[in-house]
């Protein structure tokens, strides 16, 4: 059996017809230049699941063309099943090469991670959004939240923040830390681990966020500030993994997924970037020679 | 070992879709014909086309066919296959005053223009299993249900011509408060949504909007409202007729055929308008295909939501980004994707956070 079966001819290329590739290529576009703002877009219907990355997936597919190299990650793993997915169908629509490589691959369509290696100006990581309204915690409303945006009114997000430090004694917010993109707006970064988050910061690549479900597209363009939200006296802390290598590459400073060996009744660490981790493997074991 | 962690999901995947299609033909004597399935599964193609927004029954059979029977399921792939359709032309506004009707009824009079037509409907069925259906014969079936039909009735000579609108006859007599002021009309399948939302915007999410939830909600609102117990003006089901303009000539129309509807107007309690006037206020329901009780919930939904209230279903965001099978299908599915991310970042907030508490404790005893 084939490993991917050519869409017949009823399907444009990259799935979408021309007029919608254009319309969210143009709220892009504004999200671009007004980083962090949340730009409503029509988000159609894709063939995956609701809430499953059709966000991102419209993202890449109004931008892919026959030149780009495609890189598909879920929770930093090229070969988590959704991951897999999402690669075979815009395989499926389109002639892109695809790599697990992340130094090789021209755009990357990730859900919470950003690659190991540093994005470059020459390639756009694209995130899976679930929800892209970071004042959604303390605001349920949409179209109240937009007003907070618009008055800069992030008073209550702030309270939420001092809330957790009297009740938890820190900020109990784990993934999908809410941070202020130069200077502006509030934005969710999406559910990346806050290890992620500084790697936004006057980044010299592109980074687009897409959330189907919820139509919005928003950006963070090359060399934007990102400040997380914290206070003076509780500064922002990313996850802890002192003492903890990888079990495979033996690497130090990479955020480590914690696994459980029920066998051996051991805890034990693994890269979350698994194409980060090969690398490593293989370089050491050039080295090794 | 998860569903992640180990590499091969690629065979994995494959491995899964083979798996489901072996579920799906395991115990068959023979493969379900698509057309089978459009032409005696009525009512669930009508769901179908109904939720995904597309008025093509055969393809919604087929969807049916691939989704092993599921709505949601079908509706979404209808959906998606939409998504990849260029929109050519807007057909012009239909009049379903000109609807030729197979079904309409009026709870608010007993004697409207046209009279009431009970036409197909189970309403009046006892709810007995019909276990003769298990051996039934097409033709000879459909031969003596005909037979005994009267022949006013018989579908092959009934050339009804259209009836007048109740809610046309109160509004003539001043009864009806016209609908909130239009403020655009919009595409939701090309247009942004904003919140608060054009009239013509809700329509559409609700007539495309998922039966279950739809009357969930409706009801729910007249259990909690018992003042808001509505009326059916009317309600009507049949073929409506779809025009486009002729781009040659300015005042011709071309015909692109009939779409199967349920219409429903609803008569709720009165209203003092600002310049004093007191009239009733419609709600409104339309959808593809004979989907009454979507219809009727559409149509009391819609009126809950042209009015100030304090109830959920007085509220736009609450209703609309809730009622669509596809969006609230993929946001409670997707919990079934890893969150080993989110969770490790939760998992060491929790540790600090049991730590911090275990130092406070230690430093009280000491």
């Amino acid at each position: 059996m084939a490993m991917h079966t050519p869409l017949k001819q009823t399907y444009n290329y990259a799935f979408l017809d021309e007029g919608s590739k254009k319309e969210i290529r143009r709220a892009t576009l504004k999200a671009v230049a007004i980083p962090g703002y949340q730009v409503p877009f029509a988000s159609r219907e894709m063939p995956i699941g609701r809430g499953w990355g059709t966000g991102g997936l419209q993202l890449t597919l109004s931008l892919i063309g026959d030149g780009d190299t495609l890189k598909v990650i879920d929770q930093g793993n090229d070969d988590s099943v959704n991951a897999v997915s999402i690669k075979k169908l815009v395989q499926a629509c389109t002639n892109v090469a695809v790599t697990t490589d992340a130094e090789q691959a021209t755009l990357i369509q990730s859900r919470h991670r950003i690659p190991e290696v540093p994005i470059r100006a020459d390639q756009i990581l694209v995130f899976q959004v679930p929800i892209p309204e970071p004042l959604r915690f303390v605001e349920p409303k949409e179209k109240k939240s937009k007003h907070l945006h618009a008055e800069m009114d992030y008073s209550g997000i702030w309270l939420r923040l001092y809330e957790d430090i009297v009740k938890w004694g820190k900020i109990s917010i784990g993934a999908d830390y809410p941070a202020l993109a130069h200077k502006r707006y509030i934005f969710a970064p999406s559910p990346i681990p806050r290890y992620d988050l500084p790697k936004l910061h006057q980044a010299e690549g592109l980074f687009l966020f897409g959330a189907g479900r919820e139509k919005k597209i928003y950006a963070i363009p090359p060399y934007t500030d990102v400040e997380p939200l914290a206070f003076d006296d509780y500064p922002f802390e990313v996850e802890h993994f002192e003492g903890c290598s990888c079990r495979l590459c033996g690497s130090t400073d990479s955020f480590l997924d914690e696994l459980y060996d029920e066998a051996a009744g051991q805890t034990f660490y693994q890269c979350s970037d698994t194409g980060y981790c090969r690398k490593c493997r293989e370089r050491g074991a050039q080295h090794g020679k | 070992m998860g569903y992640v962690a180990v590499t091969g999901g690629q065979q994995a995947i494959e491995t899964a879709n083979l798996l489901n299609q072996w579920y799906r033909l395991k115990d068959a004597d023979h493969a379900l014909e698509v057309t089978a399935i459009e032409k005696q599964m009525r009512h669930l193609v009508d769901r179908v086309i109904s939720e995904s927004g597309l008025y093509a029954p055969n393809d919604a059979a087929l969807a049916l066919k691939q989704a092993e029977g599921d709505p949601a399921e079908a509706a979404f792939l209808l959906r998606a296959y939409r998504s990849t359709l260029e929109r050519n032309v807007e057909s012009l506004t239909v009049d379903p005053g000109q609807m030729r009707v197979i079904r309409r009824i009026s709870s608010a009079f007993k004697d409207i223009p046209g009279s009431q037509i009970l036409g197909p409907t189970a309403d009046y069925t006892h709810r007995l299993l019909n276990f003769t259906l298990r051996n039934e014969e097409a033709q000879a079936a459909l031969k003596s249900v005909l037979q005994q039909l009267p022949k006013q009735d018989n579908p092959h000579t009934d050339h009804r011509q259209p009836f007048r609108k109740v809610a046309d006859l109160l509004r003539a007599q001043g009864l009806l408060s016209p609908p909130n002021a239009r403020n655009g009309l919009v595409d939701i399948t090309r247009d942004k949504l904003t919140f608060p939302v054009p009239r013509s915007a809700k329509l559409q999410l609700l007539s495309r909007g998922d039966t279950g939830a739809m009357t969930a909600l409706a009801c729910s609102s007249m259990r909690e409202h018992t003042a808001q117990h509505p009326t059916v003006a009317e309600l009507r089901v049949g073929y409506v007729e779809l025009t486009v303009a002729y781009p040659l000539a300015s005042n011709e129309t071309l015909s692109l055929g009939e779409v199967m509807v349920t219409e429903v107007e609803t008569i709720n309690s009165f209203t003092k308008k600002d310049n004093g006037d007191v009239q009733f206020q419609l709600g409104y329901g339309l959808t593809f295909g004979q989907n009454e009780t979507k219809a009727i919930a559409m149509a009391i939904l819609e009126q809950r939501l042209e009015t100030d209230g304090t109830s959920p279903t007085h509220d736009e965001e609450f209703v609309l980004l809730h009622v669509d099978s596809i969006e609230a299908n993929g946001f409670v599915s997707h919990l079934k994707l890893p969150h080993y991310i989110t969770f490790q970042s939760k998992l060491d907030v929790l540790r600090q956070a049991q730590k911090l508490a275990a130092e406070k404790t230690d430093h009280q005893e000491v």
